[in-house]
This record gives C-alpha cells, structure tokens and sequence, in this order.
C-alpha cells in the first residue's frame, strides 16, 4: 500500500499507469493492421492507393454505423441480433414509399428527406419494441431479437413481393454513393459517428451510466441510475444506427434489395468487429477505437481476399478463418479485454 | 484443543520467508508460518494487510515470488497441481464454492470424482462422511436448497473428502447466525482435535480468542505478532493490527440526547410496512427517525432487517404500507426516486450492489451525483469527477493507488468505502445502511461507524442502521429489534445492553428494556 507517499506523486503516476494501459489496449489491434497492410502491399500493387483505401472505407462504412450500435448494445449487457434485419427493412420501408407504383413502390410517392424521417422511425421502433420485450417483458433477448430478425426479413421481402427497388432518388442516395473529391460521403458520416459516440461515452454522464450498467446493473440501480429507461434507450439507439447503416448501403449499391441485411447475413460480421476491437460480450467493457479497428480489420481483409482473386468457393472458409484468427491476436495482445475506458 | 507446544513433529504447514507483490503494492514481506497438527492457529489482520493473498498462496491459487510453501516437510505442488494441493489443504472460501444445482454428494465430490460416477457409492461415501463428523445432510439435496450454515457443512465435508490435512477457513462466520456459528465452533475444535491443521481467519477478535490456541497477525504484509491467544488480550491484539497509528477514532461521538432528539422533525416515518421478501419477511412494521438522529435496527437473519432498510431506500419492493419523508411519499421499489427524494443507501452485500468493480474509485464514489458534476448539456469532465470524489475518500481514509484505480483491485474494506462515498456523496437526509461493516477490519469499522454518526450529528440527516453486528449499534440513539418480521421492543437508552440485545433478538419476553 501507498500510503505514506504524496498524493500528488501517487496520483500522477497511476494516472500516467493507466494511460500507458489504455493506450497499449486501444492501439492493441495496431500491428495485426499494419501486418494486414503490409500483405496487401505484398499481394496486389492496386492495394496500397487512395482509390482502393476510398473503396474500403465506403464498403466498411455502413457496417461500422452498425457495429456503432451493436457495441452500445453490448456495453450495457444486452444483444440484438435484429439488427442486420433493422438494416434492410428500414431502407426498404422508406424506399417502397418513395418510388413510383411502377418501380413497386407504395404510390405514396413521399418526398426524399420525408423517407429518411421514416427510415429513422422504423428504427427507432423496432429498438423500442425489442427494448420494451427485453427489458419490461424480461424475456431473453437472445430469443426476442433472434424472432424479430426473422419477423423484420419477412415484412421486407412481403411488403415488396421480393422485388428490389431501383431509381432511388438522389437526396436518399446521397448519404451511401456521394463524395468529396475521393473522400466518400459515408465515410466521413461514419467518421462523424464514431468520434461523437466515443466522446459520449467517455464524457457524457449518461455515457458513463452506460459503462456503470453493463459492468454492474445492480450496483447502478443503488446509485440511482434508471437502469431500465436507459436499457430501452441504448436498444433505440441502437436499431436508429442500424437503419443509418441501411441507408448508407441502399445509397452505395443505389439499390434497396431483398438480400440486404438479413440474407447476407451482417450480424456475422458486426459481432466479429465488436468482439474484435474488444467490446465485452458480458458487457460494461469496449470502447469506439476498438470497435473501429475491428471494422477496418474486416474491410481490409474483405479488400484483400478481392484483390487476391481468391475463388468465390473459397472466399467465406478464408474469410471466417481470418476472423478467429484476428480473435485468437485480439485476445493475446489486449490480455482480459482489450479496451477499457478509466 | 491441543495447544502448539504439545503437538510434536514436522509441521503440516510450514511458510518461509514469502514475498509477493503486485505492481508497485507489496502484500506480503517475509511472511512465515507454520502450522501443525490439531493446532487451531487464527489469522487476523486489517483489510489489504496480505491475509486474501497469504490464503491464495496456500491455497495454490497463486505463486510466491520469493519464499517457500512446504507440506509436511516436502515442497508444495506447482502452482495449478489442484488435485496435489487438495491432498494437503482445502479451503472454504468466503464466497462460496458450491454450484447450486448440484446435489449434496455431487459437490462433495466436485472435481475430485472418478471417470465414470457409480452414483451409489458416491452418495454412500457423502454419507459416511456425514455422519463421521455428525453432520445430517441428505446427500440427493439440492444444494440451492440448503441454508449458508448447511453450505459450508457441504464445502467442509468436500475438504475431508479428499483427506486433506489441513483446513483453511476464510471468514466462515460473515453470513452465520449465532447459534449457527457456534455449532462451527464445536465442528472445529472436533477437526482439530482429530488431528486436522486449521487455519482460522476472521476479523471478529472474540472468535478467535474462542477456538484459536495461536494467532498470527498479519500489518502491511508482514508477520508483526504470533502468539499463544491465552498469552494475549483483545486489546493486545488490536494494538498488533492496527500498529503505529493510534486508534485516534476509538471514541464514537456521544449520541445526542434522547430528549433533545425527540422534540426535532420526524424525518421519515414508515407505517405498516409488509412484504414476502425471501431475505425475510414483514408483517406490518412501522418506525420513524427524527433529523439528526441514528436508529439501529436489528434481528436474526430472518426477521426481516435487511428487508425493511431496502423497503424503505425503494431498493426492493413492499407489499403494504407506505413510507414518507419529510411528509412526502416514498413510491415502493423505486431506488432512483427515492434517492431524490434524499434517501441514502449503503447496500448490504457490497459484491452484488456496492460498486462497478472495472470503474474506478472516483467514477465509483460520485456515480450518485453524476447529475450535479456534469454541464447543461451532460458533460461530465473527468478532473471535476476526481475533484469531488478527493474530499469523500480522504474522509474516510481510504487507500488506494489513486482515483484511476479500479474499485475491484481494493480489498474489502476500502471497496466498502467506496460504497459508503458514493452514498455519502449525494448528501442524503436520511442514510439507510444494511450491515455496513460487514467483512470490515476494527479500525476501518469504527471510522465507518464514526462517519455516519458525524453526518447525523453535524448535518441533521438521520441514519437507519440495519444491522446484526451488535457492535455496531454503539453509535446509535435507539435500537429497534424485529422478530419474525415484527417490531418485538425498543432498546431507547444508550448504551444497550449486549446480552439483553442477545434475549431480545431471539424474541424472548424477560429482555424488556
């Protein structure tokens, strides 16, 4: 024990202790990147340009949006498998009200930006619906979010008779295929996201609350934090990410398809993302630079397997075999966990 | 009992010069002991003095630095060997080690069965070995089912199971009732007589001056006393803990006087309070605290104490009644409303309720007041966090490596002041604390005791202390004792009478004050 030391030296050098801990977890995933980055190099010559960086960037940036809300989820103790339904239904919602009857829409023909408010909507419903089950109902979440991905899969494909809406107008396009000279839209949206959400959790109160109720639901409820509402809130913002991330998929394909979300099956991938840039499955633990280290992990492998010609027949044996792989590097590199915000 | 200089031949236990750190904290300094047969030898300490790591190190839970284990004159086992290390020693730790679906026989012999389980001779042998030590526990119980004194009966039956020699009991009494700790009591001096080693660890001094023959004390990681305890008095033994520094906060604050408190506001008056809780029941109690004033409350496990301090701090639901403070109602089960409301709580099981064991101590202390240190907006600066949590932790003297330190990484007792800051933090008017100083060393108790009082006498905040460590209620100006889930009679004249306490808990009539 220290005890007799001053407290200024003490409290400096713990504080300096965690530093060097924090910034050695958060930069944990760095050498398997720059590994990643040198075998790109190696592999195909159009791999180290500004182009093919711009191409990763906009390919990984809707699944980052979503891995934004996984990881929140995940932090206060839950899990929602729904998401990647969130991520096609609410695109194709908004979009089937927007077209023309002859491009299968609704024949509402809604305005653009009224499309993205209702996109939002169906987002934040579907969070509410599953927070309201998990956390009022107290049924597993597990079992609630596992049914509602298949409920949300079915109303995208039923409400279209399984056709894929085309001739998306710009303003909804815009956020998903627009760009700044080679800086994609969505990448710096995305970028936008990232940075906001990891600044209000390491300085918004509730942000903190988040922490406090992952690590310890019912030490949080004692300090008088309303573990409940802020549970429902997390599962609402968590879907709202998920339909951003729709978006930004339905702007870069230029499309709303049957397939997006559910049937390409994204959770996949945003789970391996969270839990590789070290957010807690148990909760309480992870932060936003892992979490985006495990996105661009992803994306560069993804990128990688593509410039490589590797045989489509192959592509998903290898590319799960990087994951565990990066998980099994994660694991011996971060140590317990390998982000914790002090 | 059989007292060390009879007991003759190699030691079971034998310690030497053992050293361990972690990071730039030292918890242990040339530690030795040793420990022989049918020796009872207590080992007493303040929290953080080294006793949780000395009990992992032989336990082979974790590995030296510099130093030697031996058993029976031989090396210890590698560090992970467990099947080697229970063939000499066998712990039963303070948080218990029995899986709870598992039945009687099952937990007997849990890591310790053959290949395949011949379910009949495995029952058979639980119940040879109950009935040895003249235990009555069916061996196809559910362990779920049992009560904690039954629990530990299992896990000590587990450590006889493999014919271990020596047996280390980590603070066995925290969750016994006194009767229940007494036939522990009995069960130990019947081990050490037959032979076995015990190494007793406890902070309650009056247990150990009971089975112990030899204590060992441990102060900052070092062996600073082994004695014969009938060489020794309590306070010996507290001047040995607590060392150099002075018990400066040995006197508690003169309670106020009855009289004067009676005439101050009633603070919270809680009427007919019922529930069916499963920590015990209420059936219709009501009580009030007036400002300034600290009312203790106590019982058997049972009766429904630890119940009424959450009913009333909106930590768990009631059935009936109401509660009102400063004539305003307390909606029931509704922690964040009533600690709005101005109601502190100080949880009883401090594991479960107390901290966020990853945060740090600072977020930990001021996670009640999150609200106040942030901007308009929600922001909360980190420095204003450590500024306010600065103020609380000095005051209660707590020791850590700093604010950034993880509540976890403290020993108990600093984590109970954790706790007792982040109740503190948000300036209560009233403060209910369930058990506050449970699995708490004697010095850090009195300041914790030391610290309610003080906010009661100088701030007018009232105090609930629900306890059933009749020490405890040294501080307070009247003593409520429940039975079976009733208010049986009013202890209103400090100081309380400690046996009268005793009769009255057990709900016998002749303890009328």
């Amino acid at each position: 024990m220290i005890t007799n030391e001053a407290p200024v030296t003490v409290a400096a050098r713990s504080r300096m202790r965690a530093m060097n801990v924090t910034v050695l977890r958060e930069v944990a995933l760095l050498p398997v990147l720059v590994l990643l980055i040198i075998v790109g190099t190696v592999v195909s010559p159009a791999f180290f340009t500004v182009s093919n960086f711009a191409g990763i960037g906009q390919q990984s940036s809707a699944l980052g949006v979503v891995v934004v809300g996984e990881s929140l989820i995940l932090m206060i103790g839950g899990m929602d498998l729904s998401l990647e339904s969130t991520f096609g239904l609410a695109p194709m919602v908004a979009a089937w009200l927007i077209v023309p009857v002859s491009a299968y829409g609704s024949g509402t023909d809604l305005s653009p930006y009224l499309g993205i408010v209702v996109l939002l909507v169906v987002g934040g419903v579907v969070g509410l619906i599953n927070g309201l089950l998990i956390v009022k109902g107290r049924l597993n979440g597990f079992i609630v979010t596992l049914g509602m991905t298949i409920v949300l899969a079915g109303l995208q494909n039923g409400i279209v008779k399984a056709q894929s809406l085309f001739n998306l107008p710009a303003p909804f396009g815009y956020l998903g295929s627009a760009s700044y000279g080679q800086l994609p839209v969505s990448v710096i949206v995305t970028v936008v996201i990232f940075v906001g959400v990891g600044l209000f959790l390491r300085y918004h109160r509730v942000g903190r609350a988040i922490y406090a109720v992952g690590g310890n639901p019912a030490a949080a409820r004692a300090a008088g934090i309303n573990v409940e509402r802020l549970k429902i809130g997390v599962y609402v913002a968590g879907s709202i990410l998920a339909a951003i991330g729709g978006l930004m998929e339905a702007g870069r394909v230029s499309a709303v398809t049957g397939q997006q979300g559910y049937q390409e099956g994204i959770i996949f991938s945003v789970f391996a993302a969270a839990v590789i840039g070290g957010v807690s499955l148990k909760g309480g633990r992870g932060n936003m630079i892992g979490a985006a280290s495990g996105v661009i992990l992803l994306g560069i492998v993804g990128d990688i397997l593509d410039l490589a010609n590797v045989s489509n027949y192959w592509i998903e044996a290898i590319d799960g075999a990087v994951i565990l792989f990066a998980l099994v590097l994660a694991r011996i590199v971060g140590g317990e966990s390998t982000a914790e915000d002090r | 009992m059989t007292s060390s200089d009879t007991a003759t031949g190699v030691p079971l236990i034998e310690v030497t010069g053992v050293e361990k750190r972690f990071g730039s904290t030292r918890a242990l300094h040339g530690v030795d002991l040793t420990l022989r047969a049918g020796q009872c030898l207590g080992l007493v300490g303040r929290n953080g003095a080294g006793k949780s790591t000395l009990v992992s190190i032989l336990s082979g839970l974790a590995e030296p630095d510099a130093g030697l284990v031996r058993f029976g004159g031989q090396p210890a086992p590698r560090v992970g060997d467990v099947a080697q290390w229970h063939e000499w020693i066998a712990t039963v730790f303070q948080h218990s080690m029995i899986v709870g679906d598992l039945s009687v026989a099952e937990n007997v012999f849990l890591g310790a069965a053959p290949r395949l389980v011949n379910w009949r001779e495995t029952r058979r042998k639980t119940r040879e070995i109950m009935s040895e030590w003249g235990y009555d526990i069916a061996p196809d119980t559910l362990c779920r089912n049992l009560a904690v004194e039954q629990l530990q009966i299992v896990e000590i039956a587990r450590a006889l199971a493999r014919g271990a020699r020596c047996v280390l009991l980590d603070e066995p009494t925290a969750a016994l009732e006194r009767q229940a700790a007494q036939r522990l009591f009995q069960r130990v001096r019947a081990l050490a007589a037959s032979g076995v080693a015990v190494l007793y660890i406890s902070h309650h001094l009056e247990e150990v001056f009971e089975i112990c023959s030899d204590v060992t004390v441990l102060r900052d990681g070092e062996v600073v006393l082994t004695a014969p305890t009938a060489d020794l008095s309590r306070d010996d033994l507290v001047a040995a803990m607590v060392g150099g520094a002075a018990r400066d906060a040995a006197t508690p604050p003169a309670p106020a006087a009855a009289a004067a408190v009676a005439s101050r506001e009633t603070l919270l008056e809680a009427r007919d309070l019922t529930s069916e809780s499963t920590r015990g029941r209420l059936s219709g109690v009501s009580l009030a605290v007036h400002a300034g004033e600290v009312v203790g409350v106590t019982g058997l496990l049972s009766a429904g104490v630890a119940t009424m301090g959450r009913a009333i701090a909106g930590a768990e639901d009631y059935a009936g009644g109401e509660v009102r403070l400063n004539g305003t109602l307390v909606p029931s089960g509704n922690r964040g409303v009533a600690q709005r409301a101005g109601i502190g709580y100080i949880p009883e099981d401090r594991r479960a309720e107390g901290f966020v064991a990853h945060l740090s101590v600072a977020e930990n202390a001021t996670m009640t007041i999150t609200k106040k240190l942030s901007d308009r907006l929600g922001i909360l600066r980190p420095a204003a966090r450590v500024a306010a949590a600065a103020p609380l932790t000095s005051r209660l003297s707590l020791v850590s490596s700093g604010p950034s330190q993880p509540a976890g990484e403290l020993s108990g007792g600093n984590q109970q002041k954790v706790t007792v800051a982040r109740t503190l933090a948000h300036d209560p008017s009233l403060i209910v604390a369930i058990t506050p100083t449970r699995g708490v060393d004697v010095a850090s108790k009195e300041l914790l005791l030391n610290s309610l009082a003080d906010v009661a006498a100088s701030s007018g905040a009232g105090v609930l202390l629900c306890t059933d460590e009749l020490s405890d209620l040294v501080i307070c100006d009247r003593v409520i004792v429940l039975v079976r889930g009733e208010v049986f009679t009013e202890f209103t004249r400090p100081p309380f009478d400690r046996d009268k306490l005793i009769v009255a808990t057990e709900g016998l009539q002749e303890a009328a004050p």
